[in-house]
């Protein structure tokens, strides 16, 4: 089978044309000691699409997320990664975040001393500035803000505080996708963004991605768990396994592997 | 006791004492007051300044340090400056001159230089022992000051913020202030140079803490980069007490400043939090003693430092736990952020404890940014030095958020921010 293949789905209403995302034979490996994670990876996303990641735990899920974000901690050793046809490898963090790529953490940091709203402003108008774009007046901003946080059921009063300080699991997440609301990214990632959630959570999160679903806007769900993707019903589903793609399906196959686990399909791809 | 030092005097030793004699027929005193004078003049004539063989003073060795002392004084002008909480009482004392026309509600105000001429001042005017070197220096040249009263039950709706503003020159300045039982207060000491002109100030805040007094006492200290500061605090806590004491050094040359701090009465407690910036080539020491001298008292401390180029920074924090202060519970903690391969930061805790029922603990860390915290904000597209710049921020804003009082928090952090603007 060759690898990254996809079965396209019958009711897709979008023309799937524009590649959004190309991730071509994908070598990554930690900094610091050398280790070997992504190891061959081929993945494309489309625009308009939403694609889930599974995999076993340590294939590699998370490091891909970061490695698509730019964290220095690993280092791309072959391959490449192209954004809307460009390779985006030579980018810092902050340029492809400007570029429109969100990684929504699965384990957010709290930073201590640095206001929420504050930083929310300066996120954003790094942002327009980056990309030639007007920055925001506070006034615009603050409402802004309110009304995306009113969506995700987040009172205004949290979001004086420190970053992610004193924050519930739960709230922190939901953080996330306040943040991601207001960056208005072209390709969202999402790294285990259902972990820790109880349902009512997770349907508040559920809504506030759907809502940016659009042709232009492709995300990419990385998940344990098939509950989610009840949720935020993907359009492929991409297996992973030690720091390659075995399988691609349909949502049918998230379902297959909560009934009979990856045994059989990492099997079937040795 | 002390060996008789036989090392040759410095210039700036020499300029002192000539400084001294200059200006000894205009410095206001009685007879005792006159007799002390000559008396800490002749100490720190013998003596010398301290060098680092003085335990006391191991990491600013002040002889070396201290190259001159300026003479002329520059012209400050007569008007007081605009205080940094907008609503705040001002006394203004410029270039040595309090005035004396301000008046603020509750509080009774009066003059230092007149208790020097009549000797009121004489039982405070000493240095407490040989290593006491700005108690000598201040008590020598010291010329006026506020001495200020606050009776009891008294509540100030405003921060009164007590200003020294020099244009150069010599300064040297005391302010004792007393509060009675059940005071509220925030009170800003503010040393501001006004001017690019070298100064030499030197200033004694004697302060004594009514019973259930909550006083929240702010030094902020701005002086030019060329400046010598010189100050300390001395503090009595008294029994339920609560003081909040904020030393923020955003500013001068040589800077050493002591926190004498005594707990004496039962219920008192402490919030110490230092905030240093240093840059260029600025040596800032803040030495703190702190005696909890009865039981059930608390008390905790903590210092941030951000040291950018070649500054050097010093922290010695003394605890001395009485025999009696069974139940003391103490805590020191200094965290530092070098900015750059020269920065330097000492850092000297010392607990000596008498009692054997008690808490104390302290730690130090020396860190850069978190990386984690970097790559965070990068990911938001905030760029790498603007999220630096934010980090940094975020470390010493952290302690003054502590202050809670929006108003005050918003002009702290003004102050933090502009001075990491023109440093980073």
């Amino acid at each position: 089978m060759r690898e990254g293949a996809w079965i396209a789905p019958f009711s897709d209403c979008f023309l799937w044309d524009k590649t959004m995302l190309e991730i071509k034979n994908l070598h990554a490996r930690i900094a610091e000691d050398g280790t070997e994670i992504i190891r061959g990876l081929n993945l494309t996303v489309k625009a308009g699409e939403v694609a889930a990641i599974m995999g076993p735990n340590g294939s590699g899920k998370s490091t891909l997320s970061y490695v698509l974000s730019g964290r220095e901690d690993y280092e791309v050793t072959e391959g490449d990664i192209l954004y809307n046809g460009e390779s985006i490898l030579e980018l810092d963090a902050a340029e492809r975040a400007a570029k429109g790529i969100f990684l929504a953490f699965q384990y957010p940091v709290e930073i201590p001393g640095v206001a929420t709203m504050q930083f929310l402003k300066v996120a954003m108008n790094e942002q327009r500035k980056a990309r030639g774009e007007e920055e925001l007046k506070t006034p615009d901003f603050m409402r802004l803000v309110k009304d995306a946080a009113g969506k995700l059921q987040i009172n205004t009063e949290m979001l004086k505080r420190p970053l992610n300080v004193g924050f519930s699991g739960g709230e922190k997440k939901r953080a996330e996708i306040l943040q991601m609301a207001l960056l208005q990214p072209q390709l969202c990632v999402l790294d285990e963004t259902d972990s820790g959630l109880d349902i009512d959570a997770l349907k508040i999160v559920a809504d506030g991605v759907n809502a940016l679903r659009s042709p232009d806007r492709a995300v990419v769900v990385i998940t344990h768990y098939q509950r989610l993707l009840d949720y935020i019903v993907p359009d492929t589903v991409h297996v992973l396994y030690k720091g390659q793609v075995i399988k691609s399906g349909d949502k049918a196959l998230a379902h297959e592997l909560e009934a009979n686990g990856y045994a059989d399909i990492i099997g079937a791809a040795a | 006791m002390n060996m008789q030092t036989t090392s040759r005097q410095t210039a700036a030793e020499a300029a002192l004492i000539e400084a001294f004699n200059n200006q000894v027929g205009e410095l206001p005193g009685d007879g005792s007051v006159i007799a002390i004078r000559d008396r800490l003049l002749d100490d720190l004539k013998k003596a010398g300044l301290p060098t680092r063989r003085i335990e006391a003073w191991h990491y600013t060795d002040l002889k070396t340090l201290l190259r001159a002392i300026p003479e002329q004084a520059g012209d400050a002008g007569s008007e007081a400056r605009d205080p940094l909480v907008e609503e705040s009482s001002v006394l203004s004392v410029i270039q040595g001159v309090p005035d004396l026309k301000a008046s603020v509600d509750g509080l009774d105000i009066s003059s230092y230089a007149a208790q020097l001429s009549n000797g009121t001042a004489a039982t405070g005017l000493g240095a407490f022992g040989s290593d006491d070197a700005i108690g000598r220096i201040n008590g020598s040249f010291v010329r006026d000051g506020y001495v200020i009263d606050v009776a009891a039950e008294t509540a100030l709706e405003e921060p009164l913020e007590i200003q020294f503003v020099h244009a150069g020159g010599q300064t040297h300045t005391r302010l004792p202030i007393s509060f009675g039982a059940n005071v509220k207060a925030t009170v800003i000491e503010r040393h501001l140079a006004v001017t690019s002109d070298a100064a030499f100030v030197s200033h004694v805040s004697d302060i004594t803490v009514g019973e259930g007094t909550e006083l929240t006492w702010i030094i902020i200290q701005q002086q030019g980069a060329e400046d010598t500061h010189l100050g300390q605090i001395r503090v009595d806590l008294g029994a339920d007490a609560k003081l909040k004491l904020f030393v923020i050094n955003a500013g001068g040359k040589l800077v050493r400043q002591e926190l004498h701090i005594k707990v004496t009465g039962e219920g008192a407690d402490l919030t110490l939090r230092g905030i240093n910036l240093l840059g260029a080539e600025t040596h800032t020491d803040v030495t703190m003693v702190l005696g909890h001298n009865v039981p059930h008292t608390g008390s905790t401390e903590v210092i941030r430092n951000v040291v950018f180029d070649r500054a050097k920074g010093v922290f010695q924090g003394m605890i001395r736990v009485a025999p009696d202060a069974q139940k003391t519970d103490a805590k020191m903690a200094c965290n530092t952020l070098l900015m750059s391969d020269d920065a330097e930061f000492s850092v000297k805790p010392e607990l000596e404890i008498f009692a054997d029922d008690v808490q104390c603990g302290h730690g130090a860390t020396v860190a850069d940014i978190d990386d984690n915290h970097l790559y965070y904000m990068m990911a938001r597209g905030i760029p790498e030095n603007k999220a630096r710049a934010m980090l940094v921020n975020a470390f010493v804003a952290e302690i003054v958020e502590e202050l809670e009082d929006e108003a005050l928090v918003a002009s702290l952090e003004g102050v933090i921010s502009a001075w990491l603007e023109k440093h980073a």
